[in-house]
């Protein structure tokens, strides 16, 4: 099973997506040039962090009309596998493949801090390694991860069972003062209905080894390697 | 060959106008004679540059030659865009700190945005990748005029440059004080790694390779900002708004990726940032290095708008440039990459063997002159220096109110900026990514992993501008001594020291003082503890309206730390252990942060400084942190035993204390230097105390760690507080006296 990392001229958690995948899970990674239309037959897409073309319009939204994501679009029509943390959730937002939008943080500054996650999924190729109702740690850092629908769109998402992760305090409790950006209803991510696209605000690939003192994102990346192999090899 | 003297709408070289672009009469008649002639107007602008305190160093020349530059890990000192060193392991650091503090106290979030921005590009062009930055500012009193502006601003910059480009802002140090109420400094550092035979020098050889220029387009941004930073700030400084550089943190990370991939290729001769006084200084040290010449075509450099001069392309500080020598026949394999990641580039001129600078444009000769008279031959002043007369009244010992509540005393302390947590600002600034960041800010040092070693990097950055006042030398020496410190708490052996000596007006023969002292300091300092510097930068002219800010010469000091597996954290890490204190109790309260804040009285000679104690404190904190005996290492500095007690309590398990100490009152904010408190399971304390004998370095212990209490008895009084209360003052401080 091949892994592909998306790298806009701007992406700066690139390196440290392909190192998790590379070193720590043992997978052989691709890197995907954003003027490229293909994906060289990988199997799980990430989409990193950063700042894609600068992002000094919208986060995302210049990324979301570039030749890659014309490809990452007809990967995910086909069932495949796709990841966004951070920018690169922004990106799945602009490009249409996730529900809501982003605004800036409430308090409108840049936040690098860890915060703590309800996992409320634990069937998706992403989840499958978490517990039901696990708690996860991890650290955040972005300027534009409040996440907005409408209220109906947001019922919808809740009802369909979309939302993946939600801000909580250590124990689990999704209160108002866990909340770090102002997310609507405390959403720090989301998957499309078929489950097969994951975008969330927080960087698991910041906490996938002992040394930095937090494993609490490696499940997040083994899950997805271990579900992307499965579909591998159905394929063949 | 005729030099063009006229040119539209340009003033007359003349003495008054040298002077307003700041050359004295002496200058531009030195000029004169180097040019055998008088300059035009673009060679009066290209030398009022490179002759600029900033680029040249005229005032601190003659002292900065004392500084120990060799070391047994040093393969690359002052002189280049950053030092190098030998981390091990086939990997170099690469770093550097450089001031933007006029451009930031004009505008702040351009000014610190730019300033990153600047010093990232030094590193990068040195073929390293950067993967850490360090700030160090200085704030006037947070109720002064602009002062919160300022401050959020400044935050902001740095933060919108690091965070964008992806490089983790790992550490730092903030302070405030009156003095810098109308003059900030903003200090940024920063480091990169590289392999150890991929480094890159700014040295232009062989006549015919092409000179190629990469990056951003020139604008009238930025002219004569090298200029700005030379002079003193008066009420008209902030008309000098557009000197002040705009920051496209987006390019600059975009650029970096292009040179990192174009230097890979052999391509590349030489390389280097158009930084401060942009294409000039960049052509112009890069030939001076070389002791080769250059023929520039101004017609072919990337304008943002047409219409630019001569003298404005050349002293144009247009942001996110770069210049390169490429070796001959191979341009187009570069222009393909930088094609790639969508950046411009243009053949602009090449190196010849003239050892002039030949500039054309418009088919005339712009300018012709020779480089190394103007570079490595710039002027050099040894100005007058005079002791302050009321030195030995500066010294008087102060009177020392006693505290009358210990706790409040402490509380009262942790509430102020000074003291409080600087979380809110770091905050602001990825320090995660790149996945290197072992401990972040807030501690003693912060520590990155070195990926694909068990060998971690640390670095701290720290000054007491009030103790290089009341005695420059002694402060200079004492912020290398304490940086050598932080870094010993978390097990690392200095490697290297970079430097930002931020003063007023070198022309005033007590400035001039201040730094030669401070200077000595420092060299002092670096002699007995091993460490070479590497590189650095001089900011003179920090005085607003004739007020000086006082001696502020920060000091960044990298270490290697050979193993992290047992690395100690800055707080109390688990309930048992014994706390001990190393160091001696001594009663010094002269520039004390406890009578400087509570009582407003700054008076007295700052603690004594005894180096070869230092050396043997460090020895001994960096062993008992690789040999893994104890559990937490934190030094004592400003504030004394009280407060680092207090900060080691504000871990994430916020662990208490019981201790019991010989000091009373006062003295228990005494700021006596070569101090630490370690913590250690009580298995291990024998050995710890065994290790300080041998070591040579007083040691008892004091106490215990657990509980929800700080809790101490002293000479007759005890003060029990519980941490979270503590910690709730102390962490919310800063936004609330920010009024957030």
């Amino acid at each position: 099973m091949k892994c592909g990392v998306v790298v806009f001229p701007g992406s700066n958690c690139d390196h440290d997506v392909y190192h998790v995948l590379k070193h720590v899970l043992d997978q052989e990674v691709s890197f995907l040039w954003h003027q490229d239309d293909t994906l060289k037959g990988c199997e799980l897409i990430v989409l990193p962090g950063g700042f894609a073309y600068g992002d000094y319009l919208r986060a995302g939204a210049l990324a979301a009309l570039s030749p890659v994501m014309g490809a990452v679009k007809r990967h995910v029509e086909a069932g495949g596998l796709v990841l966004g943390v951070c920018n690169g959730f922004q990106v799945l937002l602009e490009a249409g493949l996730l529900p809501g939008a982003m605004r800036r943080n409430e308090n409108l500054r840049f936040q690098c801090l860890d915060v703590h996650l309800l996992a409320e999924r634990t069937d998706l190729p992403f989840t499958r390694g978490l517990k039901p109702g696990q708690v996860l740690r991890l650290p955040i850092a972005h300027a534009e991860g409040n996440y907005e629908d409408s209220p109906a769109s947001l019922d919808a998402l809740e009802a369909n069972g979309q939302v993946v992760f939600r801000y909580c305090e250590p124990d689990g409790r999704v209160t108002p003062e866990s909340n770090p950006n102002g997310a609507a209803r405390n959403i720090a991510g989301v998957c499309n209905a078929k489950g097969n696209v994951l975008g969330l605000m927080p960087h698991p690939e910041r906490a996938s080894e002992q040394i930095l003192g937090n494993t609490d994102g490696l499940a997040i990346f083994a899950s997805a390697v271990q579900a992307g192999s499965r579909m591998a090899g159905a394929r063949r | 060959m005729t030099v063009s003297q006229e040119r539209v709408q340009e003033p007359e070289v003349n003495a008054e106008t040298a002077r307003s672009i700041g050359l004295t009469g002496e200058e531009l008649e030195r000029l004169k004679k180097i040019l055998g002639r008088d300059p035009n107007w673009t060679e009066l602008g290209i030398t009022s540059a490179l002759w600029s305190e900033h680029c040249s160093y005229k005032s601190s020349k003659i002292y900065l030659k004392e500084f120990p530059t060799e070391g047994a890990h040093v393969l690359q000192g002052p002189g280049e865009n950053a030092g190098v060193v030998d981390i091990g392991h086939g990997w170099v650091a690469v770093f550097k700190m450089e001031s933007h503090n006029h451009p930031s106290f004009i505008e702040p979030y351009q000014g610190s945005m730019t300033g990153v921005g600047g010093i990232l590009r030094d590193i990068f062009t040195m073929g390293a990748r950067p993967i850490a930055c360090m700030d160090a500012l200085r704030f006037g009193e947070i109720d002064a005029p602009r002062m919160r502006f300022l401050i959020d601003g400044v935050v902001r910059g740095i933060g919108g440059y690091g965070n964008c480009m992806g490089i983790p802002t790992v550490g730092g140090e903030t302070g405030f004080h009156r003095c810098y109420n109308g003059n900030i400094l903003v200090n940024a550092f920063a480091l990169g790694i590289a392999r150890r035979d991929r480094i890159f020098h700014a040295r232009a050889s062989g006549p015919g390779n092409p000179l190629l220029y990469v990056g951003s387009r020139t604008g009238r941004d930025g002219i004569h900002g090298a200029t700005m930073a030379s002079e003193s700030f008066d009420k008209e400084s902030e008309q000098k708004r557009p000197t002040v550089q705009v920051g496209d943190p987006f390019t600059e990370k975009v650029l970096l990726e292009a040179c990192l991939d174009a230097m890979r290729t052999g391509a590349i001769v030489a390389i280097q940032d158009m930084g401060a006084a942009g294409l000039t200084s960049s052509t112009f040290e890069m030939a001076g290095r070389g002791g080769t010449g250059l023929r520039l075509d101004l017609d072919h450099v990337p304008l943002r708008e047409p219409g630019l001069t001569p003298y404005e392309m050349m002293l144009s500080e247009s942001q996110e440039r770069m210049v390169l020598v490429a070796k001959k026949g191979r341009e187009e394999e570069l222009v393909k990459i930088f094609h790639r990641w969508g950046l411009e580039v243009a053949t602009i001129g090449e190196v010849t063997s003239t050892g002039r600078a030949v500039l054309t444009w418009r088919g005339e000769t712009a300018a012709d002159i020779p480089i190394r008279p103007l570079t490595e031959e710039a002027p050099v002043y040894r100005r007058p220096v005079e002791e302050p007369a009321d030195l030995a009244e500066r010294w008087r010992a102060p009177e020392v109110p006693q505290p009358e509540d210990l706790r409040g005393t402490l509380e009262s302390l942790l509430a102020t900026p000074e003291f409080a947590s600087k979380r809110w600002i770091w905050q602001q600034y990825d320090h995660t990514v790149r996945t290197n960041t072992v401990q972040g800010p807030g501690g003693d040092a912060a520590v990155l992993l070195l990926k694909g070693t068990p060998a971690g990097l640390a670095m701290t950055c720290d000054v007491n501008p009030v103790y290089c006042y009341f005695d420059p030398r002694r402060g200079g020496a004492q912020a290398v001594a304490e940086a050598v410190r932080n870094l010993a708490c978390v097990g690392a052996e200095p490697v290297g020291l970079t430097d930002c000596l931020n003063f007023g007006n070198p022309e005033r023969p007590e400035i001039s003082w201040q730094f030669r002292e401070a200077v000595r300091g420092i060299s002092d300092a670096c002699r007995a503890l091993g460490v070479p510097v590497i590189s650095g930068n001089v900011s003179f002219y920090n005085e607003t309206e004739g007020e000086s800010i006082y001696p502020t010469p920060a000091i960044a000091v990298v270490g290697v730390i050979p193993n992290l597996a047992a690395l100690p954290d800055p707080w109390f890490r688990r309930a048992g252990d014994r706390i001990v204190l190393l160091g001696e109790d001594r009663s010094e309260l002269g520039c004390a942060a406890y009578l400087r804040l509570l009582y407003g009285i700054e008076q007295g000679r700052p603690p004594e400084v005894d180096l070869d104690a230092e050396l043997r404190l460090a020895r001994l904190l960096r062993s008992l942190g690789l040999r893994g005996l104890v559990h937490t290492a934190h030094d004592l500095s400003e504030g004394g035993l009280l407060i680092a007690l207090a900060e080691a309590c504000f871990g994430p398990k916020r662990l208490g204390a019981r201790v019991e100490v010989p000091l009373a009152g006062a003295d228990l904010f005494s700021e006596t230097q070569a101090r630490a408190i370690v913590a250690c399971p009580p298995a291990s304390l024998d050995r710890v105390l065994k290790a300080a004998e041998e070591a040579g370095v007083p040691a008892r212990e004091i106490g215990e760690v657990g509980g929800g209490d700080l809790e101490m008895r002293t000479g007759g009084e005890t003060l029990k507080a519980p941490v979270a209360g503590l910690h709730e003052i102390w962490s919310t401080a800063l936004p609330k006296a920010l009024g957030l």
